[in-house]
């Protein structure tokens, strides 16, 4: 029971990164139809950008962890967003209304361009973040099992939690996300009601860039090294999760990104940690055999 | 035939569409006035919606000008782009076919159409949206004003239901209403009475003779129902392989010749003649 406890707690902290990441490729997906592969660059910018962040909090002596990790949060989320807007306009509306593919293809050369930039403006080799906050405490021991929580985890799933909320009340509440909304399902209409549609596809890039951002700030806390590649992996198993959820659906990417953190981790204890990126993608071979629309998709209407 | 004396609203001035060999519009102008229902008539495939397919800007006219004159100036409609023609010269248009935001409430819908208003209040920023005062006022006057709508339409009972589980009949309705939630200057409806039974669009007559007299919007009308165009329409709009043959009251469009003939086709030796 212990060790199930801490595999949880484990797997829920994970879970909410991938979900984070998983938002922008389901918005993205959501309003031009396309999967946007160099967002898991952008989660591993914005997790470099909180890394030259809390070097610069302490070199101006900035000791209070809260304080550190709120300027960094914002800084990250600023410069990924500046990030998710660049790319949308140089390399994806050029290509608007040209074939399918198109996009798909620029968006790879994107995230090739994006990690070799990185690469040889930060060097290849791994970058230790050092620990910004440390410390937990047991919630109770079992066979002499400690189950432990850190504050880190603690700070990561609120965090998480808070921007998820605000997202889903920005998306669901507001006239900006009802914009939104409006464009993902009748582009064309949207634009004759006055709605600017490309403005609305930018904003759509830069939300999903800056909580791309949120999460590589987390991960660079929670794993302490961070490289130029980690963008790869934890991309796809963010696209992953946001095709487990329903590709399109908010909900559908936070559960799917929840789920993911699970197979992952608990595949990982009890199986083989070896084996935890298969099991994670089986499971999308999985999904997309037996329910092509994700958990919490809408079946395609054909629109006539 | 009848020109139009006051300022009119919306000047066609010879109007040609071509798609490659195609002539879909050939020369053809007219005017509609404000305050006026103004049907465009004619058999299929007369070009009817190509003409509101330039108005509206998804097509850009292979000859012509498009100039509208409302309260906030002069626009050269074929000089803009689509999303400006709604937002600035203030002209709102339906489809054949119904488009509401299905998945969205109804209210939601009227809301969309109030779109620009409330991004100026939020000053177009996030923090704008998290609850400055203006914006918050902003965001109740819409739902106002949507309301009111909701309740000319006979909707408001349904306000909070996904726009894409009404009926059909309420669909329609709802559509002119987002529309006019645009707070338009000319609105172009096209065929809004097909599919409707005799009662549905009687309402329908009802609802756009108000819009008209109460609401003081031109409107523009392509339509295949004849009770709904004879009776409610002040000036009529005749094509037919894309050039105007007709143009007039609706009396003397009855009566019309060349109408009768478009519409009742004729022997070919009286084509020869």
């Amino acid at each position: 029971m212990a060790y199930f406890t801490q595999q949880l707690i484990n797997a829920i902290t994970l879970g909410a990164i991938y979900g984070l990441i998983a938002i922008g490729y389901t918005m993205v997906y959501g309003i031009i139809g396309m999967i946007n592969f160099a967002h898991g660059e952008v989660f591993m910018i914005g997790a470099f950008i909180s890394l030259i962040g809390f070097m610069i909090c302490s070199m101006l002596g900035i000791g209070s962890a809260p304080v550190a990790i709120l300027l960094v949060l914002l800084l990250a989320m600023a410069f990924s967003a500046v990030y998710g807007w660049s790319i949308e306009r140089t390399a994806y509306r050029p290509l608007r209304g040209s074939f399918r593919l198109a996009p798909l293809i620029s968006a790879i050369g994107v995230s090739i361009a994006l990690q070799n930039y990185v690469q040889l403006a930060q060097g290849a080799r791994p970058k230790p973040g050092g620990q910004i906050v440390s410390g937990g405490f047991n919630l109770f021991t079992d066979d002499g099992f400690d189950v432990r929580v850190t504050w880190l985890q603690i700070i990561i799933v609120v965090v998480t939690i808070v921007l998820m909320a605000g997202f889903t009340w920005l998306i669901a509440r507001t006239s900006l996300g009802r914009q939104q909304r409006a464009c993902e399902q009748d582009m064309k209409m949207a634009s004759l009601l006055g709605v600017n549609v490309d403005r609305t596809i930018s904003l759509t890039f830069v939300l999903g860039a800056a909580l791309a951002a949120v999460a590589g700030m987390l991960f660079l806390m929670y794993y302490g090294v961070i490289d130029f590649f980690i963008g790869f992996l934890a991309g796809i198993k963010a696209f992953t999760a946001a095709v487990l959820g329903g590709i399109g659906s908010l909900p559908g990417a936070m559960l799917g990104g929840l789920l993911i953190g699970l197979i992952e981790v608990f595949w990982a204890g009890y199986f083989s940690s070896e084996y935890k990126d298969v099991a994670a993608f089986a499971i999308l071979v999985l999904v997309l055999i037996f329910r092509p629309t994700g958990l919490l998709g809408k079946p395609e209407i054909e629109k006539v | 035939m009848s020109v139009a004396t006051a300022t009119p609203l919306i000047e066609v001035e010879h109007l040609t569409m071509r798609f490659g060999g195609l002539v879909a519009i050939d020369d053809v102008s007219f005017t509609a006035r404000p305050r006026e229902i103004t049907a465009i008539i004619g058999p299929n495939g007369a070009g009817k919606t190509t003409v509101f397919n330039c108005i509206t800007g998804f097509y850009k006219p292979t000859v012509g000008r498009l100039t509208l004159r409302g309260g906030r100036g002069e626009f050269l409609l074929e000089r803009m782009l689509g999303h400006e023609i709604g937002q600035r010269a203030k002209v709102a248009r339906t489809f054949q076919n119904i488009r509401l935001f299905p998945g969205m409430t109804v209210l939601e819908n009227l809301l969309v159409a109030q779109h620009n208003k409330l991004m100026r209040a939020s000053g177009w920023s996030i923090l704008g949206l998290l609850g400055i005062a203006r914006y918050r006022d902003a965001e109740k006057a819409a739902v106002e004003l949507a309301r009111s709508w909701l309740e000319r339409i006979r909707l408001l009972a349904d306000a909070d239901r996904p726009a894409g589980e009404l009926p059909y009949g309420a669909q329609r309705r709802l559509e002119i209403a987002r529309a006019m939630c645009t707070e338009p200057e000319l609105l172009c409806l096209d065929e809004p009475a097909a599919g409707l039974n005799p009662r549905e669009s009687a309402e329908l007559n009802e609802l756009l003779v108000s819009i008209r007299d109460r609401d003081g919007i031109g409107v523009l009308l392509i339509e295949h129902d004849m009770s709904v165009v004879m009776n409610i329409s002040d000036h009529i709009v005749v094509l037919d392989y894309g050039r105007k043959i007709a143009e007039g009251n609706p009396a003397a469009i009855k009566n019309d010749p060349a109408v009768i003939r478009a519409y009742l086709g004729t022997d070919d030796e009286a084509i020869d003649g």
